[in-house]
């Protein structure tokens, strides 16, 4: 079977000089649920800008679903669904109207976008704010629209990045059973999160990144059991301070 | 993406945009035709009563032609290098760049909203002056020719000028300093032939000087420069525009890292 992603050995370094990624290399199995853990400035974000085609990689090579980012471009971008860190909708346009504009851009007609968005919005809670202007949203709420929106075209790969960041607590366990379906359904799923017993609680498959380094990519369950049950937590702060340590 | 998706997704562009447009109507398409109006009443009524015929037309009939065409070049250069730098500004420019449609499509989706927004004001400005002047057209295609090509041509240029911008200040600079001073001194309140040879030699390096002579042709039937002159310019510098805004696109300037 093909990896859902395969990056080898990739690097960026960006205009202002700054190396964000220095080699990485990461396979994620079709249908994982996987978390992309780090700290701050790790490199996490840029890793999903390039697997989405937002930032162009300086070297290294990229496939997802086994078509590459330098030869099948656009396949690679009908095959998945992005919610960004940061909100990057139009404040002034109506919610059901971002939900079917991005559906047009991937070539679905308006009247079935609208059809196709209507459970996607109630599960999600927005559908008594279709047609509000997206800046009337709450925090959360901006959320999940871009949720809403990153799914529209029904894609097979979902990479959220840190989507529970100002998030409530009941609202983020919406959030945690809603992509535990969509994952259940066959949806493979990458997630950055600071939220470590998030991760621990929903992905099977972690990865850790550190100064645009892997520093560990593991499964969940063997590294839970290699550290005695510990939690991710532990874990996780003895590797970022490791890794630290060797490059001061 | 097939063909048939190509399509949604410029329909998608183009339809979002003439929503937007029509939604706020008071700021995109009314001043256009306020400004105009008081240009009609100011120059044409007052002062252009008082003035000689220009190629046995009155002046109120001579500077129609220019007046739309001021109006579409703003117009469709102004919508372009908002509604993009906006996008890039607000990073909504990022839901058509994640998404399969092909750059061609992308800057065809901005440019047509800036020609939807051009010939629409355009429209409405010929409306308006039918309140002053009857209107006279001597050559149909030559007219519609120039006026699409037109609106085409400052779309995308003012795509180009959107993709440099970094700051809502870089919107403002060119259409400020270099796209007013060249269409006030474009021909369209006067003919060169009025001119001393030394200014009518520096008006012709002024490309809106044939664009809007090749515009007013269609109407009145003359023009100061050649027509041929006119449309191989217009076609070449929008040949250029669309060259230089694929290259950007396909190296993200100023929108990809
Ligand atoms: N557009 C950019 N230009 C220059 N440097 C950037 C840019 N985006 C991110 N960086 C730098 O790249 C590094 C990795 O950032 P990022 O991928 O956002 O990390 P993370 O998402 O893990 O917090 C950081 O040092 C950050 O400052
Ligand atoms: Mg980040």
């Amino acid at each position: 079977m093909t990896n859902a992603v395969s990056i080898k050995n990739l690097r960026k370094t960006y205009k202002t000089g700054v190396e964000a990624l220095k080699g990485v290399d990461l396979e994620i199995a079709e249908g994982d649920f996987f978390a992309l853990l780090g700290p701050n400035g790790a490199g996490k974000s840029t890793i999903i800008s390039i697997l989405t085609s937002l930032t162009t990689k300086s070297s290294g090579e990229v496939k997802i679903f086994g078509n590459s980012l330098d030869t099948d471009r656009d396949k690679t971008k009908t095959y998945i669904g992005v919610v960004p860190q940061e909100f990057n909708f139009n404040i002034f346009e109506k919610v059901i109207d971002i939900i079917t504009v991005q559906a047009g851009y991937y070539g679905i007609p308006r009247a079935q976008a609208i059809k196709d968005a209507e459970p996607i919005l109630k599960e999600l809670g927005l559908w008594e704010k279709k047609d509000s202007p997206s800046q009337q949203l709450s925090g959360g709420m901006k959320r999940r629209l871009m949720i809403a929106r990153a799914l529209i075209h029904k894609p097979k790969l979902l990479i959220l990045d840190e989507p529970t960041a100002g998030v409530d607590i009941e609202m983020r366990r919406g959030m945690w059973d809603f992509l535990r379906r969509m994952n259940a359904e066959g949806t493979t799923i990458i997630l950055t999160t600071h939220y470590l017993e998030e991760a621990e609680e929903l992905c099977r498959t972690v990865a850790i990144i550190n100064k645009g380094e892997v520093k560990l990519h593991e499964t969940m369950h063997k590294l839970l059991e290699a550290n005695g049950k510990e939690k991710l937590e532990n874990i996780y702060v003895d590797i970022i301070q490791d890794s630290n340590n060797k490059t001061i | 993406m097939s063909p048939a998706k190509i399509w949604i997704s410029y329909y998608t562009m183009l339809r979002k945009e003439f929503v937007r447009m029509v939604r706020i109507w008071s700021q995109t398409l009314l001043p256009p035709v306020v400004t105009t109006g008081l240009y009609f009443i100011v120059f044409g009524s007052f002062i252009g009563s008082q003035l000689q015929a220009i190629h046995g037309f009155s002046y109120m009939q001579f500077i129609v032609p220019g007046l739309i065409m001021m109006s579409v070049i703003t117009s469709s250069y102004m919508n372009t290098v908002s509604t993009f730098y906006f996008a890039k500004w607000q990073r909504n420019l990022d839901e058509v760049l994640v998404s399969p449609t092909p750059d061609w499509v992308v800057i065809a989706g901005y440019v047509s909203g800036g020609v939807m927004r051009g010939l629409l004001v355009g429209t409405l400005v010929l409306i308006v002056s039918l309140f002053f002047t009857h209107l006279i057209i001597y050559n149909i295609a030559v007219l519609l020719c120039a006026v699409v090509l037109t609106s085409v041509m400052f779309s995308l240029a003012g795509l180009v000028n959107g993709i440099f911008a970094k700051g809502f200040d870089g919107i403002s600079i060119v259409p400020t300093f270099v796209l007013t001073p060249l269409t006030y001194l474009g021909g369209i309140f006067y003919s060169i032939d009025q001119f001393p040879p030394f200014w009518r030699a520096v008006s012709l390096f002024n490309p809106i000087l044939y664009i809007v002579n090749a515009f007013r042709y269609g109407f009145l039937g003359f023009s100061d420069v050649s027509i041929a002159t006119s449309f191989t310019l217009l076609i070449g510098i929008t040949l250029v525009l669309a060259v230089t805004a694929l290259v950007l696109f396909k190296r993200g300037t100023g929108f990809k890292n």
